[in-house]
């Protein structure tokens, strides 16, 4: 089996800061990947190297492409990495509103992706916004309501709709469960737990909280000062963490 | 009378070649917003001063002017423009769409259908199609430059969703030879066929925004829409009052405080012309 | 089908003065398909430790743990993953699972993640919770509001959805009553019976006795006790 997406020795300076330095992992079709670590720890700016929103000053993001194979995401040109961004790869962010058009009702925001990549049906477009409306728990009726009149956790679904529409094989996520009530963030957890099993989604998740990526992703990287301290899975580096700020890190959390 | 103390059209030959360089690259690349250095013209913003620009810069001594507001050559701002014209270039004005050489317009195309020694200069108030969703210029040049217009049929289907129509009625976007997708400045969209596959040459001025695009002759201009609500060029389902025709672009005009109203042509020259040859609409004295 | 070489194990507390202890080493032995065999030893002794590191949850310093074709200290992640959703099955003590969850779904899991269908998958958990009496109305409800007891079995029903060639239990049958108990040992004779290779941790020793073949003392690879 191929890696979907390979990153090899990727580097980002601000400066004379390291935003991160010598990442290296492979991410298998169908893997879930956490992404821990401390504010400050690298973790969003490896995240938005790999997504295409930064360009690393070193390394490589290798992509497995559907039709050319493997590619370099860093390298390749500025229209073919945005047309995998709204195909292949999806972005949730953690504040709704960065990833929704807050003027443009539910089912438009759920349609752009698809309207993006040509299609021209409204009742075809309108079938597709509904049925992944319903699938992220959101009731078909408020198809027309524009995002500003959902609370927070609904907001985050339609983001997620929006960014699943088109069937995409990576799925890149910031915190996506931060700023949520915790009722809230279990239901989206369980939603998104579903939606990566039946669409065979990997996802690679930031987040600081240790309980989100317990039940979410399969394998772990934690992170310091920009560089990985320790990886493997999930359940080993929290429950037999080997290096000094894992440890840290994990007993510092009251119970996960 | 020419006033002497201006320099012929207004504006100075440096910024003229300016001008019409950006019209040039326009033309090269229909639909383009090219950016131009918009100068201060002696009128506010909003009331044409990217088309005035644009017609300062086409125009020739030579030229026969005419300038419409809404398809009416009698309005305030027509009116203006065209002694605006008089006064700093000279040239000769008409009302007559066939006498003209030179059109400047804001909000209509002439019904009669327009020559190859004719150009037409339309007043845009806002050149960016994308605006209205995206508000980051550096957002939407890039998706010009990328050919990333899916946000144009969100519009679209926003409209669907609200009104179970495309309501947007003017204004309305068009693709340019499969590639640029432009604003066709806030004509109705009654007109947007006519916009494809014209003789005369098309240009737009935006003053505000300093953005020139442009169609040249014979341009290929398709209204974007959906498969199962294809576009429709819309008119009120009257004929003229006055002349009793039934193809041109209708205003709606509310003559007392009964309701009572009646419907005539909106381009005034056109409806003239066929009043002059004898047609009567029911309303017509 | 599990077979431990030599195996080791430290921890190293890098927060309370780099202290290593030293909690396992030097294990070996293996278990065919069709046996089960129970840890035993004094508490602390390592029982669990060494679960876990069969388990891939605890990392294993030296040594070999290959469950099937499968060194699980050298192996990726993926591979463990992989094997954990085949192989290998763990019943913890400890019920962990997405809140909110319905406990029929929590049974399900297992299946599902396996590509089965939805309808076969529900229609497996409902008769594992029925075999073991968890009242029907608790179904739709998830089990993180249920009694010690009631969880334990909702764990075990999860443990034993899909037929893992090889299974670890720990405690499986601490807190249950006489009727459950004799249900869980019923699913571990079953299990034994199509050919799971077991580890078990069992206090209860007639269970113990009932089920497994062998024992193994993990007090004599502890380091500090052995001697």
């Amino acid at each position: 089996m191929r890696p979907l997406l390979s990153v090899q020795g990727v580097a980002k300076r601000y400066g004379a800061h390291i935003g991160c330095a010598d990442v290296s992992f492979d991410l298998y079709p169908g893997e879930v990947m956490g992404i821990v670590g401390e504010s400050g720890s690298g973790k969003s700016t490896l995240l938005n190297c790999m997504a295409g929103h930064l360009a690393p000053d070193a390394g490589q993001v290798v992509f497995d492409t559907r039709a050319e194979g493997p590619k370099d995401t860093v390298t390749m040109s500025e229209p073919e990495r945005r047309m995998l961004s709204r195909t292949d790869w999806a972005f949730v962010h953690q504040h709704a509103r960065d990833g929704l058009r807050m003027g443009v009702s539910a089912g438009g925001n759920v349609g752009e992706r698809l309207m993006a990549v040509g299609a021209r049906h409204y009742g075809e477009i309108r079938g597709k916004a509904t049925d992944w409306l319903e699938r992220v728990e959101i009731d078909a009726a408020r198809i027309d309501d524009r995002p500003t009149t959902f609370s927070g956790g609904m907001q985050q679904r339609l983001q997620i709709a929006r960014n699943l529409v088109t069937g995409p094989r990576l799925v890149f996520m910031d915190e996506p469960t931060g700023g949520l009530d915790v009722s809230v963030q279990a239901r989206l957890l369980d939603l998104l737990r579903g939606l990566v099993r039946d669409m065979g989604l990997s996802a690679i998740i930031v987040t600081h909280d240790l309980a989100v990526v317990r039940l979410l992703a399969d394998r772990l990287m934690v992170m310091k000062s920009g560089r990985v301290v320790e990886a493997g899975l999930t359940d080993q580096v929290l429950d037999d963490p080997q290096h000094a700020y894992s440890q840290l890190l994990v007993s510092s959390v009251l119970q996960v | 009378m020419t006033d002497q103390a201006y320099n012929f059209a207004y504006l100075d030959e440096q910024t003229k070649r300016m001008i019409r360089r950006a019209i040039l690259k326009g033309l090269a690349i229909p639909g383009y917003q090219v950016p131009f250095a918009s100068r201060e013209m002696p009128m506010p913003y909003g009331w044409g001063t990217g088309g005035v620009q644009v017609s300062a810069a086409v125009l020739t001594p030579d030229d026969t002017l005419k300038v419409i507001d809404q398809g009416a050559d009698d309005t305030t701002n027509a009116v203006s423009i065209r002694t605006f014209f008089e006064r700093t270039a000279g040239v000769k004005t008409t009302t007559r769409t066939t006498d003209a050489s030179v059109i400047q317009t804001r909000h209509r195309i002439p019904e009669e259908p327009l020559t190859d020694n004719q150009i037409l200069v339309y007043q845009v108030p806002i050149p960016e199609p994308l605006r209205f969703l995206e508000p980051r210029e550096s957002e939407t040049r890039k998706m010009h430059s990328l050919e990333e217009y899916g946000l144009m049929h969100v519009k679209l289907y926003e409209d669907i969703s609200r009104h179970g129509h495309i309501a947007t009625s003017y204004a309305y976007p068009v693709k340019i030879e499969g590639r640029y997708v432009m604003d066709p400045s806030p004509i109705p969209k009654f007109d947007n066929p006519k916009l494809g596959d014209m003789a005369a040459i098309q240009l737009f001025g935006a003053g505000r925004e300093q953005r020139i695009y442009a169609l040249p002759p014979y341009t290929q201009v398709v209204s974007l829409d959906f498969e199962d609500h294809p576009f429709e060029a819309s008119k009120a389902d009257h004929p003229c009052g006055l002349c009793d025709a039934t193809d041109s672009y209708l205003d709606e005009v509310i003559i007392d405080d009964t309701g009572g109203r009646m419907f005539v042509c909106s381009d005034t020259d056109y409806c003239a012309a066929r009043q002059a040859a004898g047609f009567k609409g029911k309303d017509a004295a | 089908m599990i077979e431990l070489k030599n195996v080791s194990k430290t921890f190293t507390l890098h927060n309370q003065g780099s202290a290593v202890i030293e909690v396992i080493s030097g294990v070996s032995f293996a278990i065919a398909p069709g046996e089960c065999v129970a840890l035993t030893g004094a508490s602390g002794a390592g029982k669990s430790t060494l679960m876990r590191m069969i388990y891939g949850n605890y990392l294993t310093q030296s040594g070999s743990i290959h469950i099937g074709d499968l060194d699980i200290v050298q192996a990726e992640p993926r591979e463990v993953i992989a094997l954990r959703r085949e192989v290998l099955g763990y019943v913890s003590q400890f019920l962990r699972v997405v809140p909110r969850v319905p406990t029929r779904d929590v049974v399900a899991d297992p299946l599902r993640a396996l590509g089965v269908s939805a309808e076969e998958a529900q229609a497996r958990a409902r008769h594992l919770l029925g075999q073991l009496n968890i009242p029907e109305r608790l179904w739709s409800l998830s089990p993180t509001t249920f009694s010690g007891g009631e969880q334990q079995r909702v764990n075990i029903a999860r443990g034993f959805a899909h037929e893992y060639p090889a299974l670890l239990l720990d405690e499986p049958t601490a807190s249950l009553d006489a009727a459950n108990r004799e249900v869980v040992l019923s699913l571990i004779e079953e299990a034994k019976a199509r050919g799971a290779a077991i580890v078990g941790i069992f206090h209860d020793e007639a269970a113990r006795d009932r089920v497994c073949d062998r024992q193994v003392d993990v007090s004599a690879f502890t380091p500090g006790l052995a001697a």
